[in-house]
This record gives structure tokens, sequence and C-alpha cells, in this order.
């Protein structure tokens, strides 16, 4: 019999992997991308690999300032990935962060603006909470409710909506463009400082990381406590069986990407009204789309979620931090994240699959 | 007045990177692979093009001494094989490691925007420009070349005649895309694998193959839209984030058309169009309103991806396993 | 016996599906101009044996040999190649293709549809097949399908067939058809092997029966030396004595009354069409009827759960007050009190969450209960418990996801679930299906104490034997229709039979 035609190895999905086990595979791959990106960065540089560490190292945690800005990278990264993954659970794919960010942002904006001369500054606040997260809300919910009654793709519906959301911001800028011709707002209600959120104590990103805090909480027992946590997650798991228990599909999608666009919404008023205190086309920074990946390698858990983001966030600070004291370009940063995230993507797979070699068997 | 002659031309130029990435993606999709890394990939096509352009200037003595044919070949096999090595990198990730295809699509995004940005930062650096872009004029003239009657037929000339050759070449691949996807053996094992894998396997087709290679020449085809971009659109001028969001505007492109690649010639013309359409219709002093036109593609995209839905015809739904891994042996 | 060469030749296959064992050690023969049937329960190897010859599974050991040669089959195309042609029970057509383009699926060289769709018209001429090669497949019904799975392996060339329970699907006209087809092929000298676990089809077909259990190869007979008795204690293991306990009914009140149900499928295609009857508490009233004659939807009306086109189901509670059932979804009925419980053909996919632990499936029921708006585990992981152990549910722990379970386990837990619910009205869907006998023999019993308890049973079942033992009156459908009510312990499994595929068929009650 002719051995060699018989295939080298073949794959099988595993049994369960303990979980322990499965983050030891993780950990493993993170290790592996974090020697390539070194081996990357040595190439490009020409610097040995313990600098490039100890620089990524700085880039996070070199002084005061920069680890608020990692906290406060990593609150609103986190908050995007919090409220993306109730539709994920659901296996309803909402890549449309990025545009319901910028639906809250706008609406912020928009009150910052248009109420500043009419109201008290507290009420001025409240409207932006609000409105916020109603048009985040609005930006999601509209791709769901085409979901719930026509199974229209909701990847690329959400996706779309980003670019109108980006457009919406875009003529918002040059209607509200300071001065005119600028092409951009500027910070907004600078001297009166209307519309901004308080600064606890003197630490100007305080207040977002608390609140990102406790929305993670609360998230975390959102969805593994409560009823609407187990519908998602049943209407997730299967649709058929959520019908045959009297889960009422439709509502639970649209309810749910209410939830996740109204959170992506306050999050925009996080931004503009917390941090940045202006509306610009790039404020979500990419978020919308890496809380996907967030999300995702957390396996959609909240908790693990404060890890991947941390990741993410620090490479992204420590690669920031390469490029400056190396003397290259910021997008050195988005080649190693992507690097990094190729690595974790793969590793799944041998949490999932297992391979058999034929000859190791028979020798 | 509004001026048709002038303005399709400006319209196609525009259409074509969009035409060029649709097709990659349409291939690609109709392989069951929604590959989300198409605007990376484009921006890699177009970076690893400028990269050979820019070699290949610099080693010369002086700009004299360009060889026509090696300044198109150079950048365009840069080109191809830059978006060739992503699109194995997604292949590697969701077909052969049956990673989740959205996910991997974003990272390869996120990665390949850095990458382009990274290198042509880079570039503009070493060429020790002072402005913050590089400038490839003489390798950018070889592919604007223009048929040799445009300019003296008159309106057909200028509508018809005066293209360089990608954009002729984006043409020729889309419609034969969209006739090797309905009349070949070829096409409709493609288009069987993206609706039915395991139907497509049991019927004796290597799908993890076809997966591959549609995901592969699509990412080419693809990386050749932003090779276009930057040599004959932008005459041979790359700066960062030029490019902007005309890879999710191909992937819109795709929906559009219904996932048909020879409806894409004339649709990308229009999505070109629309995009330049604020320049044409009288807005007087408010630029305001530009912006709002310019929301229109995507608008239209998804009116059309709620009536697809909405009628439920079976001819007009994305691939079926549009997504999802395929792996043989699942019970 | 004349001696025929044997086709395929399987030594000592074995697979496994992690630590499942699908098939150990099974060596068999297919011959030429033959029929074989491959007889076993669901559960037993059949299918999976079958795929590893049709090159979808590869063998963890053992060797085939193809007409005395040793082969490798690691794909589908591989086996093509050996002519061998399997027709799985799951159709493999693309939807949105054309019948021809489904057909020639796979092949090489240029696609030339003409050609292709002429020489699909020889063969469905030669076996007298009717095909529109240019039909779409969505377009198709059942037996149309498979007619086209058919053809689709024969324009390939294959001269050894692999039909994997072909006539589930079927009507009697469409069978016998089927069947007429299957003789005329293995008078052409091809090699024919369907598995099947229908003993009237394996003596009216076949010409040898090979029987598996538990993944192994019991043995085999020539079809005439043998019959139906033999065969199943050979399939089984053991003589069966199928003796189900039938008490008669207790006080048995009018509780359910469906009038005039009439279904339309999404296609537009009549499901059920103006069907009566009544069901009384301490009552199993069996339902009989062909695969797909409309026993799914009638439980799905029941339940809430498939939108109706006309007629009424009422519920009569003890009092004599009625409920309207129709029109109402399953949490309606369920906040109307009334408790309805439903074992769906479909455990994994409806049922039960197959990735979901014991305790999480056990809460689909309960999770609406409480007034805060959290979940309470408590009560469902002691439900969980409590079905684990008064029904013996194999399984590592509570939190075990329950698509790890073996197919009687999983049933054990739905079906522990439904009861657990204390209903009022018990509808099951072909509850022992894939059940080895002591799993069946559990949940007979589970369902006959449910009666004594006062439950109204509707058991909707394939095996006649059973239905004839275990319910009191059977209601036979037919299309759709009710071909008549008959009493479980004045008939017999004939006279069933022939209700099942004409209306009436002679029934008088």
């Amino acid at each position: 019999m002719n051995k060699s035609r018989e295939p080298l190895f073949h794959i099988t999905k595993r049994g369960a992997l303990p979980w322990y086990a499965a983050w030891g595979i993780r950990g493993g791959a993170v290790l592996l991308a974090l020697l390539a990106c070194a081996l990357v960065t040595v190439l490009v540089t020409g610097e040995n690999p313990l600098q490039v560490f100890a620089t990524v190292f700085n880039g996070s945690f070199g002084s005061p300032r920069r680890v608020w800005m990692l906290f406060q990278n990593l609150a609103m990264l986190l908050s995007v990935s919090l409220a993306v993954t109730p539709a994920f659970r659901m296996r309803f794919w909402n890549v449309g962060g990025e545009g319901q960010m910028l639906a809250g942002g706008l609406a912020t904006a928009a009150c910052m603006i248009c109420l500043r001369n009419t109201l008290p500054n507290w009420a001025v606040i409240l409207c932006m909470v609000l409105s916020s997260i109603l048009a985040g809300a609005i930006w999601g919910g509209i791709p769901a409710f085409f979901k719930a009654k026509w199974n229209t793709n909701e990847t690329l519906f959400t996706l779309m909506m980003n670019y109108i959301a980006t457009q919406l911001v875009a003529f918002f800028i040059v209607v509200w463009e300071v001065p005119k011709g600028a092409g951009q707002i500027g910070i907004i209600n600078q001297s009166s400082e209307i519309g901004w959120l308080p600064v606890i104590g003197s630490y100007k990103y305080l207040l977002n990381i608390l609140i990102v805090a406790v929305l993670c909480g609360v998230m975390y027992v959102y969805l593994n406590y409560s009823k609407h946590g187990y519908e998602i997650a049943v209407v997730g798991e299967s649709e058929r069986t959520a019908r045959y228990v009297g889960i009422k599909v439709d509502r639970v999608i649209i309810r749910t990407m209410l939830l996740s666009g109204g959170l992506c919404g306050l999050t925009g008023m996080l931004l503009v009204g917390g941090t940045d205190h202006t509306l610009t086309t790039t404020i979500t920074g990419g978020r919308g789309f890496t809380a996907v990946m967030v999300s995702w390698l957390a396996k959609f858990n909240p908790i693990w979620m404060i890890l991947t983001s941390f990741l993410l966030v620090f490479l992204q600070r420590g690669a920031g931090e390469i490029s400056t004291s190396f003397g290259l370009n910021q997008s050195f940063s988005d080649i190693l994240t992507g690097v990094i995230l190729f690595f974790i993507i793969g590793s799944e797979f041998f949490i999932n699959y297992q391979i058999h070699f034929r000859h190791a068997k028979e020798g | 007045m509004f001026d048709v002659v002038s303005f399709i031309p400006r319209a196609v130029v525009q259409g074509v990177p969009l035409l060029l990435g649709s097709t990659g993606e349409t291939l690609t999709e109709k392989s069951g692979n929604l590959n989300l890394g198409i605007p990376g990939i484009m921006y890699v096509g177009a970076i690893s093009g400028t990269i050979g352009a820019f070699l290949y200037e610099t080693s010369l003595p002086s700009p004299d001494a360009l060889n026509g044919f090696l300044a198109v070949a150079i950048p365009t096999l840069a080109c191809l094989a830059g978006s060739l090595l992503m699109g194995l990198i997604y292949c590697f990730l969701t077909v052969t490691l049956r990673a989740n295809q959205n996910v991997t699509g974003l990272a390869l995004t996120t990665f390949g925007v850095g990458f382009g940005n990274f290198f042509g930062g880079s570039l503009i650096k070493l060429a020790g420009s002072d402005m913050p872009y590089l400038a490839l004029s003489a390798t950018s003239l070889c592919f604007r070349k223009t048929l040799p009657w445009a300019q003296t037929t008159g309106w057909f000339g200028k509508v018809f005649l005066s293209y360089g050759f990608l954009a002729y070449l984006a043409v020729v691949i889309a419609l034969v895309a969209g006739y090797v996807l309905r009349h070949t053996r070829l096409g409709l094992h493609l288009r069987a694998v993206g609706e039915n894998p395991a139907t497509a396997d049991a019927a004796g087709v290597n799908v993890n193959r076809y997966k591959y290679w549609a995901t592969c020449i699509g990412s080419m085809v693809a990386g050749l839209g932003g090779l276009y971009y930057v040599m004959d659109y932008s005459s041979g001028i790359w700066s960062n984030n030029a490019f902007g969001d005309r890879g999710w505007l191909a992937i819109a492109l795709v929906i559009f058309t219904i996932w048909r690649p020879n409806v894409g010639v004339l649709a990308s013309i229009l999505f070109g169009g629309l995009y330049i359409l604020d320049v044409y219709i009288p807005s007087g002093m408010n630029l305001a309103i530009k912006e709002i036109y310019k929301m229109i593609p995507y608008i239209v995209t998804i009116v059309v991806l709620i009536i697809t839905s909405m009628r439920n015809k079976r001819e007009n739904q994305p691939p079926a396993s549009l997504g999802l891994p395929y792996f043989r042996e699942e019970r | 016996m004349q001696n025929k060469a044997p086709a395929v030749e399987l030594r000592n296959i074995t697979k496994r599906f992690g630590s499942v064992l699908a098939n150990e050690g099974v060596s068999m023969e297919i011959r030429r101009g033959e029929i074989l049937a491959l007889l076993g329960e669901n559960g037993s190897g059949k299918t999976t044996l079958m795929n590893m010859l049709s090159g979808i599974y590869f063998p963890d050991e053992g060797e085939i040999f193809i007409d005395g040669k040793p082969v490798v089959i690691r794909a589908p195309k591989d086996a093509y190649a050996l002519g061998i042609g399997m027709i799985h029970q799951h159709f493999k057509l693309v939807d949105v293709l054309t019948a021809a383009e489904n057909i020639v699926l796979g092949l090489k060289g240029r696609l030339d549809m003409k050609k292709a769709v002429r020489k699909i018209d020889e063969i469905c001429k030669a076996y007298g097949f009717e095909v529109d090669p240019k039909q779409k497949i969505y377009d198709m019904s059942v037996s149309q399908k498979q007619t086209v799975e058919i053809v689709k392996v024969l324009y390939r060339g294959a001269d050894i067939l692999i039909l994997d329970e072909p006539t589930a699907v079927l009507t009697p006209q469409e069978t016998d058809k089927l069947f007429k087809v299957l003789r005329t092929m293995r008078d052409d000298g091809k090699a024919i092997v369907i598995i099947t676990h229908k003993m009237h089809e394996v003596e009216s077909l076949s010409d040898r029966v090979a029987v598996l259990r538990d993944g192994r190869y019991i043995g085999e007979m020539r079809t005439a030396d043998s019959n139906a008795q033999e065969m199943t204690n050979m399939m089984v293991g053991h003589p069966v004595v199928l003796n189900i306990d039938r008490p008669e009914p207790v006080n048995p009140r009018l509780r359910l009354e469906v009038r005039d149900l009439t279904v339309r499928s999404e296609e537009g295609i009549l499901k059920l069409d103006g069907v009566t009857f009544s069901a009384y508490s301490g009552e199993i009233l069996g339902i009989a009827g062909i695969s797909g004659s409309g026993q799914k939807e009638l439980l799905e009306a029941i339940a809430g759960l498939q939108p109706t086109e006309r007629g009424s189901v009422t519920y009569y509670e003890d009092s004599g007050a009625r409920e309207q059932l129709l029109g109402k979804d399953p949490l309606k009925i369920q906040e109307m009190g009334v408790v309805l419980s439903f074992v769906p053909e479909d455990r994994l996919g409806m049922g039960l969450v197959g990735n979901m632990d014991l305790t999480d499936n056990m809460m689909l029921r309960s999770f609406r209960r409480g007034r805060t708006v959290f979940t309470d585990r408590s009560t469902p992981h002691h439900v969980a418990e409590d079905v684990v152990r008064d029904l013996s549910v194999v399984t590592p722990s509570l939190s075990t996801p329950v698509r790890r379970l073996s197919g009687g386990n999983v049933q054990k837990v739905l079906v522990g679930r439904e009861i657990t619910q204390a209903p009022s009205v018990l509808l099951t869907a072909y509850a022992v299906r894939g059940l080895d006998i002591n799993s069946s023999y559990t949940i007979y019993d589970l369902i006959n104490r449910q009666k004594a308890a006062g439950v109204a049973v509707i058991y909707v079942g394939e095996d006649l034997d059973v239905l004839v033992e275990l319910a009191d009156r059977i209601l036979v459908l037919c299309g759709g229709k009710v071909s008549g009510i008959v009493d479980g312990r004045r008939t017999d499994k004939r006279q069933i039979g022939l209700m099942m595929t004409r209306i009436g068929g002679g029934a008088h009650e």
C-alpha cells in the first residue's frame, strides 16, 4: 500500500480545553507576537531588542501623564468594546461602532453649541448625555430594525452607517467651523467651559475612567445574570430555540442594538464632552473597529476585555513611543498592532482544533 | 452649466479604483470570504507600487534614462506582490486556521493602512521632500499615457480615450470576472463554494484551494486599484491618508452591484460621479452641503441592501456562506 | 448463490470523533449486481461508515479495497474517480444553481451546458427520471431534489451507489418509483447500498443485508433467507419484546380541541388541511404518518410557533373554562396559565441550546420567573440535578454543554425539563428517534407516568409497532389531512400503514 498518498495530518475539532490551557495558548501567542514585533522593530531601527521593549514600557508608564493617557485610552476603547459586546453575543456583527460614536459625539457637540446660551451648565450636560445616547441608539437601531424584519445583512449595513455618520459630522463641522473657512470647529466653549464634563480633583481623565469602570461591571452583570442577557445569549445561539421558549426575537435584536448603539453614543459623548472638547471626523480613532477585536479576543466577556483592551492600548502607546524615540512615523504602531492581532487571531485555531500527525501514530 | 464632457472623465478616474477594489472583493466574497481587509490591501497595493517606482526612479542616473516599460512593470509587479501577500495572510488565518473573518479583515485593514502610511512617510523622509508628499511624476507619466487619438477626436476622445492603461485594464478585468463567474466551470465552482461549501466539497471541488485562489486574485485586483489611485489619479503623488475611505466605498459597490462585476463598470462611474458631484452641483457659498452629497453613495448602497433583502430574490442575496469558516468534519 | 466479485471491500475500519467511537473494526463487502441493505439503529455508525467510502471522513484505521485493489479515499473527488457515488440524507445541492449546474459541479473540462443537458436527458430517459435541467433547486420538491442527486451520481459514471435513508422524505408512490429505478440499476450491474432501518423496505428491495450495531459489524445474511424478526434482533442485539405498558385512561376529560386547522408553508404549499380532533387528559393520542405529512406543523401550531391559515385550538380547563390558543405565541400561552410542554423533533436546534450547559438549558423554560431583572439560577440548578438523578443522565457535570452529551442523554435532558414543568398537555415529536432500546423504554415510561398524572399526551411517532402498543388512540395523517382516528387497542400496523398512504385507508371507527 502506498503510504505516501495518505494525508500527512488531519484536523479534528477539540473537545473543551480547560480555561487555563486556552489562555496559555493565547498568552503564548502574545509572547510570540511580541518577539515578532521586536524583530520587525530591530530590523527597522537597528536598536537592541531590550532597548525596544524598554521603550514600549516607557511609552505607557514613563511618566504620570503617560499613565493617565494610557488609562484614558484604555477607558475609551473598553467603553466601545463593552458597547458592541451585547450585539456580538447575539451574533449581530455590529461593526458600526464608529458611526454610533460619531452620532453620539455629534449630538453632544450640538448640545454644547446650540444650548450654551439658553440653559445652565448642568442642564446642557444632561441634554448631552441623553441626546448622545439617543443618537447612538438611532444609529444602531436602524440596521437592527431591518435585520429583525427582513434579515438585512447587518455587517454591511452598520459598516455603511459609519460613513454616513462621518459625512454628517463633516457637514456640521463646516456649519459650525470657527473661524469661517478653517475647516474645523476648534475647542468648543473654551472660555465658558459649558458642557465640559466636571473634573474630579485635578485628574482630567478620572471621571471617564470611573464611568467606564462602572459600565464594565454593570455590563458583566447584565450579560451574565439578567434576563435580558440570557435572552441575548439564546437568540445568539439559536433563533429557533428562542422562538420555541417564547422569546420575541425581533424585539430582542432591536432592543439590544438600541442599547449597543446608545452606549457607543455615550462613549462619543465622553470623548467630546469629557476629553477632547471638540468634534472631528476622526475623533473616534478607529476605536469602533478595534473594539470588534477587543471584544472577540476576550470571548465577549467584559472582565477579560479589560485585559485585551489594555493589551492593545499598551502596545499602541508603546509602538507610538518607539516611533517617536527612534524617529519613525506614528503609523508604525498600526503595523505592530496588526502583527500582534494576526498572532492572537491565529492562536484561536489551536484552542479549537487539534492536529493529528499520521506518521507519528504509526511510529 | 453642468458640463457632461468634463464631468464623465472625472467620474471615471474616481470610479476606476472603486471598480478594481469591488471586482476584487466580489471575487473574494463569491468564495464565501468577507474580506473587510480590502481597504488595507488597497493601501498596501498602492504603497508597494510606489516603493517599486521610487526604487526604480532613484536608481536611474538621470530622469531621461527612464525605460517606459520598466517604469510600468516594476511598480505593477511590486503592487501585485504586496497585495498578494496581504491576501495570503487573510487566507492563512481564515481558511487554514478558520479564524473569524470580520476580525481578521479589520486587523488586516489596520495593518495595511499602517503599512502604507509608515512606508509612505518613510519614503517622503528618504526623498528629503519639504512637502508632506512624494512625487513620482516620471513614472506617473508612463501610467497616464492615454490612447493616441484622445486629443484629436473631440468629446469622444475626452470621454472614452483619455485614460491610462490601468483604467481600461480595470474594465477588462471586471468584464472577464463577470464572464468567468457566469459562464465557466471555474465560476460555477467558485459560486458553489461561496453558497454551500459542504456541497461543493462533496462534489469534488477543493474548497480551500478555491477560497485561496479567489481571495488572493481578488486581493491583487484590489491592490491594482490602489496603484491606479497613486500613479494615475494622483499623478504619482503619494501623501499619507490621501486614499481615504475609498476601500470601504469599494465594498459598498459590491453590494450595490449585487455581486456582479460587469455591472460594476457603470456603477463605479456612477459612484465616482457621486463622489465628485459636489464640485458640479452649484451650491454657491454653501460648502457644507458638499459633505452631504458625499453621503449619497453610502445611502444608495444601503437602499440597495434593504431592497434586495426585502424582495428576498434568491439570486440577489449575498453568497449564503459569506463570513462562515468551513470545516469538513464539522458535526 | 452465484459468486460476484466484491466491488468494495472494507477491512478493519475504525473512526473516532473525539472520544466517541463511531466505527470499530468494521469489515464488509459490497458486490456488483446486488442491492445491499445496511441495517442498524440510529447512531450505529452506518452513515459514518459510508461517509468514509464517499470521502467525507477519513478513517482513523483500516483499509479500503476497490475491485481488489487497495485505495486511499481522501476527498469526495477520489471517491468519484473510483466510481463511488453517495446520495446523502441531507441533500448536497446548491439552492441557487440549476439542476444541470448542480449535476456538473465538481467535474473537469470546459463548461458546456448544452452538452451537459443532453447527457442528463439521456440518463433520465434510460432510467425513467423526470428532471428539468434548467430548474433552480430552491423551486424543487424534496423528491425532485433526490432525483437530481441520483442523476448527479450517475452522470459521473458511478457504478457503486450509496443511498442514505432515501425514503425518509418520500411518499409511498415516490418510494415505489425509486425502488423500481434502483432495481433497474442493479440489473445494469451496479453495486447499490441502501442505508435504512425500515424492515419492509429491506425485505422488498434488498438482496443481502449487513447489520451494524454500536459501530461494530454484526453480520450479514441473504434477504431471502431471513425475516424481519431476525434482522431486528441482530440490529438491537437481543431478542426484542416490545412490551409497553398501556394502562387504561383514568377519568379522561376533554383538554384540547383542534378544529379545521389549516396551515400553509411560506412557499404556499398546504401542510395541514382541515385537521380536526380532540385530546383528553390521562390519554396518549398517537400521531402516525409518513414523515412530512404535517406532524411538525400540527405540533408547532398547537404550541404557538406556526402561523396558521384558519381553524381553532381550544384548551379546556378542569373547570370547563375555555381558552383559544391559536394566534397566541408561546409566551402568551404561558402567561394564560396553560402549561404546554413540547419536545420538538430538532432537539439541539430548537428544544435546547447546544452550547449552553445543563443548568442554562433548564432555565430556558423558567428564566422569566421572579420579579427582578435578574435570572434565578439556583432553581434550574436543582432541576438539572433532579433530572440527571431521576433519568440517570450520563454527563461529566452540570456545567457540560449539552451538545457534548450523547443523543439519548440529550433527549433525557429535554424530556426531563419539559416534564418538570408539570404540564397539562405534553407534545412530543419522535421522542425516541436515535435512542437505544434502554433509553427508549425510559422515555416510554416517563410518558406513561405523565398519562397517569392526567396529562393529555400527543405522541408523534414513526415506529408503528410502538404506536400500536403505547397510544390509546391513533390519529393518522396523510398529506396534511386526517386520514382517520383509530382505537390503539383494536388496530394493527397494517391498517395504520394503509391509512398513512390513503385517506381513510379502509378504517372504520
